[in-house]
């Protein structure tokens, strides 16, 4: 029933290093992404899933390794100009503008989309307020497609955490994104929310064809998902492959379940 | 504007010629309301059901409906009426397996349905079920990779259409004008509490004839609205949505999603509403949750004003007479608190809103007419077109169901069984001339399994289904749904089941209400982890208790049902649930499966345990299946001395 068509490797990681001081987050990591393929980085805690996403997207400036995206090299990412060619993440601990409104929250993904300055758009002004209305009907889609509208109006802070998520992955949605990073979407929900969530990545993979990059601690979300996963643990690379590879790779093993000496 | 015509397709073209531009159907989609004029709707119907003869279609084919409620499912309904062909919702809810008996029994080769999950269960349904040739989608979402045959969408069944139509002038016309009155126009599943769906054919003279007949009492035409969310293959929704809106032509509004109706309603302020009484009843749970969590000056406020509604509200709606210092504290309490509640109710505009499909208790029905609800009742089935009985204006008793609606006679068996004669009694159960014979009689009344009385001004009361109805070793009359009725009132007690029958005391099984008594022990800091485990804590059982002593205190100040108290209860680990066959798709209870199901339950009520083990199955919503286990614990009811009748 799956027909959606792998491409060419759209984004590409090369050797990269990052490291805090004295402290080796990422020794010597490459992997890369396909077109429209849902990637998920997997490893224990502190094993430096969120810090590679971080380079990804330009948070953090690795020292050694260069990140090459649509052909383009890059010596390290701006974070601006990710968003701009069309990168969009979540992220672990929620960053949503609590005391604002659902709708308010995803509209804020539209804004590189909206072309009037800062005057214009707070008096509402003639090409100001068409924009808005167009900026809108995207936002209204995405709260179809996410299936939030009865809490359209409701501030994100009174929402259960399971749907404070879904508005986040909204919000990345609105950039309408090539690339999306999610970072451990799916981090303490329940069973149910969990099925809820993986159906909107999946749909959101199918219906716009957006390439999924995700960190995830649940395996067995992970294995259902994922197209390909890459295992880090300790900083470094030590599997990469399809979900039964990595499932039966002796390094992967060892690193969930420990080794017995 | 009342528009006569035979049938439903000539209805609708005789709107869309009266009032082109008016109104028709409203639904709220990407945060906006979408309007369809009445000429839009015929457009539509024409392309639609042009569409479907292009695919084969033809006159006597069924077509089965499933989904929730969509402007484009209602049209399909007069599409397939267009055609001399017969519609027939499905409950949407329903599971592949319980879906296939009815498209097997109707024959179905085309079916339109909602969205995804529908399109689905049918092509599961297809698997068993080869004949369904055609599934026509509504909303694509999700739908891209789908290359089954017979697959396609809304959008492209009218392409099809526009293209026959051109090919084939007056098509459409000749066919709309060759329907009959006498033809079916509908074939309704009743959701059976026993046995086997059977198919109800309904004629248009029937329903139109039902339809008619309410939108005179109540005086509904253009300019009136209604919401639209009720299954369609509920009887009641096909009366008010279907059968009233095309004979009356007033505006259809359906909702964004299952989950915003009541926001919906609220931004929409219909004038003309109509829910089953756990509707109603929900939406009081929902006011008294918010109201125990509001400051103290307010529930003060609150507490006052209703003691007052309670004492006149009744009165002044029904224009009897009321002192000027009551009247006037009314309207203040109107103006504080009332009108605001009216208003977050979503019923600010409410002329007339209507209960039916099970009992009502008098105490929620009371609530709804003192805050100046113009609450009534009326009685029916699906075999009825769901019009026996109507409460007119001014003459509602909240006891009774109302008089016998325009057209239909009334008479009560000797057995206390209700009789129907009149213009809404089915024609048939589709192929089941067994059946239908069992219902129907030589002198065409159809008896409807319901126990009831008419009183001096003709009105009739229900007292419950004939067969529910039994004695208690004692002697004493014992009606199930009448006590449970008085149980389910409590906000805090979401459905309740009693057995007494050939007994010698009433005990009852209780479910909880997850979200009101969830609420109530946020607020007292009592920790639960789910469902299980709220239901089972000690002081859950004595909330339960006290409502169901005052339940007691009232059964024993009511002539000859002093003896039917409860005794004890248990309070169940799992929401009584339609998909674990508990509950009908209309949720009424299942008597007979539920006490084979728990019988263990049962004899440890009876049987002077204090607690008892349990295992049980139950169905997720995704087909899954998985089992709850709890020990319950068996608490006895306060009980009361009965009223003697003579006293």
């Amino acid at each position: 029933m799956n027909s959606r068509k792998i491409g060419d490797v759209i984004l590409d990681v090369q050797n990269i290093s990052l490291s805090f001081g004295g402290v080796k987050a990422l020794t010597d990591i490459s992997f890369d992404v396909r077109e429209h393929e849902v990637r998920a980085i997997i490893g224990p805690n502190g094993a430096g899933k969120s810090s590679m996403l971080n380079c990804i997207n330009g948070v953090y400036q690795p020292q050694q390794g260069a990140i090459t995206f649509r052909g383009r090299h890059f010596k390290h990412m701006n974070s601006r100009q990710v968003a701009e060619m069309g990168v969009a993440r979540t992220f672990q601990n929620l960053a949503l503008f609590k005391g604002m409104s659902v709708l308010d929250n995803i509209m804020t993904g539209r804004n590189l989309k909206m072309k009037c300055g800062l005057l214009a758009q707070a008096l509402h002004w003639g090409p100001a307020a068409r924009e808005e209305i167009a900026q809108r009907e995207f936002v209204e889609r995405i709260i179809d497609f996410l299936e939030i509208q009865l809490h359209r109006k409701t501030p994100v802070g009174r929402l259960p955490y399971g749907l404070q998520k879904r508005v986040d992955l909204g919000r990345a949605l609105a950039m309408e994104p090539q690339v999306l990073l999610l970072d451990e979407p799916m981090a303490g929900m329940n069973v149910e929310e969990k099925q809820d969530m993986s159906r909107f990545i999946l749909d959101v993979n199918d219906e716009f064809g957006t390439t999924i990059v995700l960190i995830e601690h649940d395996m067995g979300v992970v294995m259902d998902i994922s197209d390909r996963v890459v295992v880090l643990d300790y900083g470094r690379k030590i599997g990469d492959g399809s979900p039964d590879e990595v499932r039966a790779n002796p390094d992967v093993i060892s690193a969930y379940l420990g080794t017995v000496h | 504007m009342q528009t006569i015509a035979p049938t439903f397709p000539r209805l609708l073209l005789a709107h869309a010629q009266q009032q082109p531009d008016a109104p028709a159907v409203r639904e709220k989609d990407l945060g906006i309301w979408q309007s369809w004029s009445w000429a839009d709707v015929a457009r539509e119907v024409r392309e639609f059901a042009c569409g479907l003869a292009s695919l084969g279609f033809k006159a006597g084919d069924n077509l089965a409906i499933v989904g929730a409620n969509r402007p484009h499912l209602y049209m399909a309904v007069i599409a397939a009426q267009s055609l001399r062909g017969v519609p027939v919702p499905l409950y949407q809810d329903a599971v592949a397996a319980e879906m296939v008996f009815m498209l097997e029994d109707a024959a179905v080769e085309f079916v339109i349905a909602e969205d995804q999950e529908q399109v689905d269960k049918l092509l599961e349904c297809r698997e068993t079920q080869p004949a369904i040739r055609h599934i026509v989608y509504d909303d694509p979402r999700g739908l891209r990779h789908y290359d089954q045959p017979g697959l396609l969408g809304f959008e492209q069944l009218c392409e099809l259409g526009r293209a026959w139509d051109t090919a084939h002038p007056g098509f459409f016309d000749r066919s709309v004008a060759a329907g009959e009155a006498s033809d079916v126009a509908v074939i309704l599943y009743t959701s059976g509490t026993t046995g086997r769906p059977k198919g109800v054919c309904q004629t248009h003279a029937s329903f139109i004839a039902a339809g008619r007949g309410g939108v005179e009492t109540d005086r509904l035409g253009p300019g009136d609205n209604i919401m639209s969310y009720l299954p369609m293959a509920w009887v009641g929704d096909h009366l008010f949505s279907v059968a009233q809106w095309l004979v009356g032509g007033f505006t259809l509004n359906c909702p964004e999603s299952a989950e915003t109706v009541m926001n919906d309603m609220r931004e929409i302020g219909p004038s003309y509403y109509f829910g089953p009484p756990r509707t109603f009843e929900g939406l009081l749970t929902a006011v008294s949750i918010r109201m125990e969590d509001a400051a103290a000056p307010k529930r003060w406020l609150y507490a006052k004003f209703m003691a007052l509604a309670r004492r006149v509200g009744a009165d002044i709606l029904n224009g009897a007479p009321v002192g000027a210092i009551d009247r006037l504290l009314y309207a203040l309490g109107d103006l504080v608190i009332y009108g605001p509640l009216r208003n977050v109710l979503g019923m600010s505009r409410i002329r007339v809103a209507y209960t039916a499909g099970a009992a009502i208790g008098p105490d929620l029905f009371r609530f709804y007419r003192s805050i100046g609800v113009n609450l009534k009742q009326f009685y029916g089935q699906t075999e009825t077109c769901a019009y026996v009985c109507l409460q007119r204006d001014g003459k509602v008793k909240l006891q009774t169901v109302g008089s016998a609606a325009p057209g239909i006679e009334l008479r009560i068996a000797d057995d206390g069984e209700v009789l129907v004669r009149g213009v809404s009694v089915l024609q048939g159960y589709y192929k089941r001339p067994d059946a239908t014979a069992e219902v129907l009689d030589a002198d065409g009344y159809f008896h409807t399994g319901d126990a009831g009385v008419l009183d001096a001004e003709g009105h009739l009361r229900i007292i419950d289904r004939a067969k529910d109805v039994g004695r208690m070793h004692g002697g004493a009359m014992f009606a199930p749904n009448y006590i449970e009725n008085k149980l389910k009132f409590f906000p805090q007690i979401k459905e309740a089941v009693c057995f007494g029958d050939a007994r010698d005391e009433v005990c009852a099984f209780v479910n909880i209400d997850y979200e009101a008594v969830g609420n109530w022990a946020e607020r007292r800091g009592l920790a639960y982890g789910g469902y299980v485990d709220l239901a089972g804590k000690p002081e859950v059982l004595t909330l339960v208790a006290e409502c169901i002593a005052k339940v007691n205190a009232d059964l024993a100040s009511e002539d000859g049902m002093g003896d039917t108290q409860i005794a004890r209860f248990m309070v169940l680990h799992k929401e009584l649930d339609p998909d674990d066959d508990e509950l009908t798709r209309t949720r009424k209870v299942r008597r007979g499966f539920i006490a084979g199901k728990y019988a263990v339950l049962i004899d440890a009520l009876y049987g002077g345990k204090g607690e008892q083990f349990i295992e049980t199955q139950v169905k997720f919503e995704d087909g899954r299946s998985g089992v709850v286990s709890a020990t319950l614990s068996i608490v006895e009811a306060k009980r009361y001395p009965a009223m003697k009748a003579a006293a």
